[in-house]
């Protein structure tokens, strides 16, 4: 009776793990397709690396659409084991390329999505939010999945442009990039929710999502994590091309860009601090500013030539 | 042994007929005695609260039980059994099991999910055993009763969320504040459901609570209750920008709070949101209100909208509870069953060996000489032929399931072999005997 009783309670899990499972086997047999050359260790800890974003993810949305909070508590550890192993990736390719492992479109996904997942379980430490998890892991996954099908190639740096402000460049950037891209997934979650408190729908999304003051101090934190990075990400470029190049700015088609999506989180961390934007209009602005900056990080390097392309990182 | 359970209820009765059969708690002793005092009636048990009156019974004779108790109810109120009768809902077996659980896990109340019940079916308990009216059987019964009702309110979701007007204002606000600790609450009017919300508020961790009414004084005495502040009907509207929740009730005819005032309110307060409780009818605050940024209105009828929202997520979660239950009555029924068969088979078997016994003696002695082996095989002969000619019908009575049946089948054995069987417990009444 008893032995019955436990097998009907953990029914669910024992569905999600064999769900797992079958995916897991997918997923490897997608990566190794995409690769076809032969599997390197590289290789098999992304595919891990992947795995585990995947499993996370799944465990996050089935603590928020099941409310069970213990599935966001593994989830959270499983995260942890994933950016672990992420690590180690790219730990391998700079003994690889002996230099900074973020030149190729393929690298540059695939630490975006690092970023992303570091800065999230770092937010998880302060709001404890399951259904940011059902944000963050998904898109790192996405980001994963994209990485691996854009080509792996391994692009020895330009010596132009060796130096020591290189990783500190695209770290600055990256961080920054991550955490708008969280303050973008809170700002969604709070027109949600501010909907549905509006038009008084109490459905299972508006039971799902978390107070509208969280969500908007989520935004509000990512915001304020994210324009000190990007700063920093500009400055130590604009110094890096003064060495490089002997020039800080050039309007490059990268640098206009960045600068158009600075002045915009400028303006609404402006807002926020002194004029007291917050709420609808401080989410709406978030998530504008956001797709600016993924046009700044995806579309300039894919459709204009200039300096951030990412051949330009090749040799001559 | 088996259980009825004979009562009305909301669902049955109205109320006119609910409060004529209400039980007096001083009266319960006397009641409970009388109860027992009734052909048959081995345990019982009597809970009554505003929405239901029940009596519960263990015996051995469901049928003739179910109608002496129909008839106990009515005469004890002074009341007819043809009065009374169409209201009166009796089970018995099964049926009694499941119903007195649901009753205790709140499947079965009003408000499904409420947490009342349990305690004053605790209460109910409580006086049978003072009275020692309880006996083996409800103890048992009762404290599965409640540990199905604990093991529903774990594993579903059926009273996580709120299902009173008051406290569904507290639910939305924590959608909107998370804590309420440190928020600033602001009546509107004295009403008495403004009241109501404002102590749950308070409850919740709201920490200043101030009070407007036209007549200053009124506000005052309400202000004093809740630790809080009484302000100025006249000028009210200066102090809108410090209130997080508002709650309205005024008897205006018109609006007391316009759009300006709480447009001006959110400058100052820097667009911080606004949670607004019209409770009033007619209305105290310009719909219009509802519309500006990170201010959320809500009146009586929105608020009834959550409500109903909650109480269909309630019935979604009764379905889980029901199963919880079922489980929990096949396990009862089955330690019932065990309870009740057991004494007869045990008897039954005493019997025969008797006979056997008695018989082989005469044998053994008539025979004279016989070796230790040729005993052997006599005792072994005769205790095979009687476990043989048991063997049937000890499993018939295990597995008979239908309580009616089983009964009969008891009644049958008993009588054919003349049994007398002894009760399961000492503080059971005496079986009769046939």
């Amino acid at each position: 009776m008893c032995c019955a009783d436990w097998w009907k309670r953990s029914y669910f899990n024992v569905e999600l793990f064999a769900r797992l499972c079958y995916l897991n086997v997918l997923l490897s047999i997608v990566i190794v397709c995409a690769e076809r050359e032969t599997m390197e260790p590289v290789t098999l800890l992304f595919a891990l690396t992947t795995t585990l974003y995947l499993v996370a993810s799944l465990l996050y949305l089935t603590a928020m659409i099941g409310k069970r909070e213990n599935a966001g508590r593994l989830g959270r550890w499983v995260l942890l084991v994933g950016v672990v192993a992420h690590a180690a990736v790219f730990a391998v390719r700079h003994s690889m390329v002996s230099g900074t492992p973020v030149t190729s479109l393929h690298e540059s996904l695939s630490f975006f999505a690092w970023c992303l997942v570091l800065l999230f379980l770092l937010l998880d430490l302060r709001f404890r939010l399951s259904v940011m998890g059902a944000f963050a892991a998904p898109s790192a996954l996405c980001l994963m999945i994209f990485s691996a099908l854009s080509p792996d190639v391994v692009v020895p740096l330009n010596p132009v442009l060796r130096s020591w402000l290189f990783p500190l460049h695209i770290s600055f950037a990256f961080l920054g990039n991550a955490a708008f891209a969280l303050s973008f997934g809170a700002g969604v979650m709070y027109l949600i929710q501010d909907r549905m408190l509006k038009s008084k729908r109490f459905n299972r999304l508006y039971r799902m999502l978390p107070s509208i003051n969280v969500l908007d101090q989520v935004n509000y934190t990512c915001l304020s994590v994210g324009f000190p990075f990007m700063t920093l990400g500009i400055i130590t470029g604009a110094v890096w091309a003064n060495l490089a190049w002997g020039g800080y700015w050039s309007w490059d088609p990268k640098e206009t860009w960045a600068l158009i999506t600075w002045f915009l989180y400028a303006g609404l961390l402006h807002g926020r601090l002194t004029v007291g934007w917050r709420g609808r209009r401080a989410a709406f602005f978030s998530i504008v500013a956001f797709m600016f900056l993924l046009f700044t990080f995806l579309g300039v390097s894919l459709l204009f030539n200039g300096y951030h392309t990412f051949e330009v990182f090749s040799m001559p | 042994m088996n259980i009825v359970v004979v009562g009305l209820s909301h669902k049955t009765a109205p109320v006119e007929i609910r409060e004529k059969v209400a039980f007096e708690a001083d009266a319960l002793e006397d009641r409970l005695a009388q109860l027992l005092a009734l052909p048959y009636v081995s345990e019982a048990m009597i809970v009554s609260t505003c929405n239901r009156v029940e009596l519960y019974a263990a015996t051995m004779r469901p049928e003739q039980v179910c109608v002496e108790l129909q008839r106990f109810m009515a005469e004890s109120h002074g009341l007819t059994p043809a009065v009374l009768n169409p209201h009166l809902y009796s089970y018995a077996c099964q049926d009694a099991v499941r119903h007195v659980f649901r009753v205790t896990a709140s499947l079965d109340s009003m408000v499904v999910g409420e947490p009342q019940i349990l305690g004053q079916i605790k209460t109910a308990y409580g006086h049978a055993c003072d009275c020692k009216s309880a006996g083996l059987v409800l103890n048992r019964f009762m404290h599965k009763a409640f540990s199905a009702a604990k093991r529903v309110r774990t594993e579903t979701a059926i009273a996580s969320s709120a299902v009173s007007v008051s406290y569904a204002a507290v639910e939305l606000a924590r959608k909107i504040f998370e804590s309420l600790e440190n928020k600033t609450v602001m009546l509107v009017g004295a009403g008495e459901m403004c009241e109501l919300a404002a102590k749950h508020f308070v409850r919740y961790g709201v920490s200043k609570v101030l009070v407007t009414n036209r007549t200053y004084s009124r506000a005052e005495t309400l202000a004093e209750s809740f630790g809080g502040v009484a302000v100025n009907f006249a000028n009210f509207r200066e102090q809108l920008h410090r209130v997080d929740i508002l709650l309205s009730s005024t008897g205006s005819p018109d609006y007391v709070i316009h759009a300006a005032d709480i447009k001006a309110a959110c400058k100052l307060r820097r667009y911080e949101p606004m949670f607004l409780i019209d409770i009033a009818v007619p209305r105290d605050i310009d719909p219009a209100v509802g519309k500006i940024d990170s201010v959320y209105l809500y009146d009586v009828d929105d608020l009834q909208g959550v409500v109903q929202a909650n109480l269909k997520e309630r019935e979604k979660e009764a379905i889980k509870a029901e199963e919880i239950i079922d489980q929990e009555v096949l396990r009862f029924h089955e330690w019932l069953a065990n309870l009740t068969i057991r004494p007869t088979i045990v008897a039954l078997r005493k019997q025969l060996e008797g006979v056997r016994q008695k018989e082989l003696q005469r044998t053994l002695s008539s025979l004279g000489n016989l070796d230790d082996h040729e005993r052997k095989m006599l005792d072994a002969m005769t205790s095979a032929i009687v476990n043989k000619i048991l063997h049937h019908p000890t499993r018939l009575l295990k597995q008979l399931n239908c309580d009616d049946d089983k009964l009969r089948y008891l009644d049958a054995v008993q009588m054919l072999f003349d049994l007398s069987i002894q009760p399961p417990s000492d503080d059971m009444a005496e079986l009769p005997e046939d």
